[in-house]
């Protein structure tokens, strides 16, 4: 069992195909799709985890990247810079997954990073910018 | 019974003085009772972290060889105001940098500005000086650069001319599309309701007719030392109260000043406000002395008792309006969701608690170990009911 999340580049060619369809019927490869952009006459842009057997997997990324579809691991995760953070509170409202929120009476913002789906909203929320992309 | 000032400042002299942070208070006066909270406890600290646009700091740049009349100054790339004399300048909190890309592609992220250059100064860290002039007899520079630092620099003294709001709005968006405000991220269709108050820790909450708050009262500021030196601007006590008093608009504001130089990163930190533009946050700590029972009850106030008034920044706050869609309190602002036209929103803050506790905190501790006194006010601010 391998699982991983993905940054997916679709070539302008290839957004018109059921690729990630393929993915799931010919390899039987779940996957959770994070965000999505396709926009027309533009390059698409796909986060997803995926997961499934290791050799389907191998044979999916195969896949994809025979497809046209530019691969890359979602090194990307978010970080709370710690000393930036004011605890004031902008984000909790704009993160769609509740991985930021306000804990009890004291209101200390807590940043639970294993509910964080990288949608970098928090990002620009962020009055101080303590929510970074880490690469 | 009755204390004054200078009677407290004896007990804080002594190592005697009773000091309770605001949030203390509140179970205080509800055990005890304002009379006997009046008795038992001396000064009460309150506190405040949040963005305050109308902030900004005099800088005295100190002369190049040969003198010069700085006309235009930019430090990192953000004018100041050089329109005094040769050397000062003033450097306010939401200018942006020259650079910046602005809102043409909107929402502009407005990473650098005023308020940024404020916490890079207390940092001490290097700022790039460019400054131009005309040339004259007695100052013939016309163009000087150089890398400083605060520590290079003869002054510089934090003068915010409205700052502690004491009380603010909710800002929500009924319209269809995201808005970009100073109060923060709207989303549509009342995806948010976000607040900036410190609620029962705010400084001017707890003391609503600043029967102690005046010139000359000596506050907690930046992590420094800072003074209350003018009512802040668009200062308005005659705005409509509670039947306690409690301001339920935003009311009362503070003008203060402190020396930069003193001051910690921590409580002085820029701010991007997507798609309004650069801003900062200033920590502000005041202690209230309890001379009497109403003093007493007035800080023995909770976050129940206090609200605010919701506004709608799509259209309402912009045109001004003046309607306003209803009405909450702190406590339910900080329970997470607000009803607001029949409607659960989730709610937000601007404003931190969590490092307005610390404020209030640190000001506890400061005068419980005689390091701080308080500031006999000279003038007291207007109050609203006609006395001052």
């Amino acid at each position: 069992m391998k699982t991983k999340k993905i940054v997916l580049h679709f070539p302008r060619k290839c957004v018109n195909q059921p690729i990630v369809y393929r993915l799931i019927r010919d390899f039987n490869l779940r996957f959770n799709i994070l965000k999505a952009k396709i926009l027309p006459d533009e390059e698409g842009l796909m986060v997803m985890e995926l997961s499934g057997d290791e050799e389907e997997f191998d044979k999916g990324v195969k896949y994809l990247s025979d497809a046209g579809v530019t691969l890359e691991p979602l090194s990307k995760d978010i970080k709370r810079d710690e000393e930036k953070c004011t605890h004031c509170g902008a984000c909790i409202v704009i993160c769609p997954t509740e991985a930021l929120y306000a804990e009890g009476s004291e209101r200390k913002i807590i940043f639970d990073s294993d509910k964080c789906i990288a949608c970098e909203l928090c990002i620009s929320a962020c009055p101080t910018r303590a929510m970074v992309l880490d690469f | 019974m009755n204390k004054t000032i200078s009677e407290i400042n004896e007990k804080i002299r002594s190592g005697n003085a009773v000091v309770v942070t605001a949030e203390e208070m509140v179970t205080v006066v509800k055990k005890s009772g304002a009379e006997e909270a009046a008795e038992k406890v001396d000064v009460v600290t309150t506190g405040t972290f949040g963005p305050m646009c109308s902030s900004g700091a005099f800088l005295n740049l100190g002369h190049p060889r040969p003198k010069m009349k700085m006309q235009k100054v930019f430090l990192n790339g953000v004018e100041a105001y050089a329109g005094l004399a040769a050397v000062d300048i003033y450097i306010g909190a939401t200018q942006v940098a020259e650079d910046d890309p602005l809102n043409r592609e909107k929402p502009g992220s407005f990473t650098y500005g005023g308020g940024h250059l404020l916490e890079d100064l207390v940092r001490k860290n290097k700022i790039h000086l460019e400054a131009t002039a005309y040339g004259t007899d007695c100052y013939p520079s016309k163009y000087y650069e150089a890398e400083i630092t605060l520590d290079d620099i003869p002054e510089a003294v934090m003068v915010n001319p409205r700052n502690a709001y004491q009380n603010y709005n909710c800002a929500v968006n009924t319209s269809e599309k995201t808005v970009y405000t100073y109060m923060g991220i709207l989303k549509g269709n009342l995806g948010n309701a976000n607040f900036c108050s410190a609620g029962q820790l705010s400084p001017l909450l707890n003391d609503p007719f600043f029967r102690t708050i005046g010139i000359g009262t000596r506050i907690f500021l930046g992590g420094a030392e800072g003074y209350v030196t003018w009512q802040g601007t668009q200062h308005k006590p005659g705005v409509e109260r509670n039947s306690k008093g409690f301001p339920l608009q935003p009311g009362g504001t503070l003008m203060v000043t402190g020396n930069l130089k003193e001051m910690s990163p921590e409580w002085v930190k820029g701010v991007s406000m997507t798609g309004y533009g650069p801003s900062l946050m200033v920590g502000i700590g005041v202690p209230i002395p309890v001379l009497d029972e109403e003093i007493a009850a007035f800080c023995g106030v909770s976050d129940s008792e206090l609200s605010c008034p919701v506004v709608d920044y799509s259209n309402d706050y912009p045109n001004s309006t003046g309607r306003v869609l209803g009405s909450v309190t702190y406590e339910e602002l900080k329970s997470g969701t607000v009803k607001i036209s029949d409607l659960e929103v989730p709610t937000g803050s601007l404003s931190s608690y969590y490092k307005a506790l610390e404020i209030a905190d640190i000001l506890k501790k400061q005068i419980l170990k005689g390091r701080f006194f308080l500031g006999e006010p000279q003038k007291y601010l207007p109050d609203g009911r006609g006395s001052r």
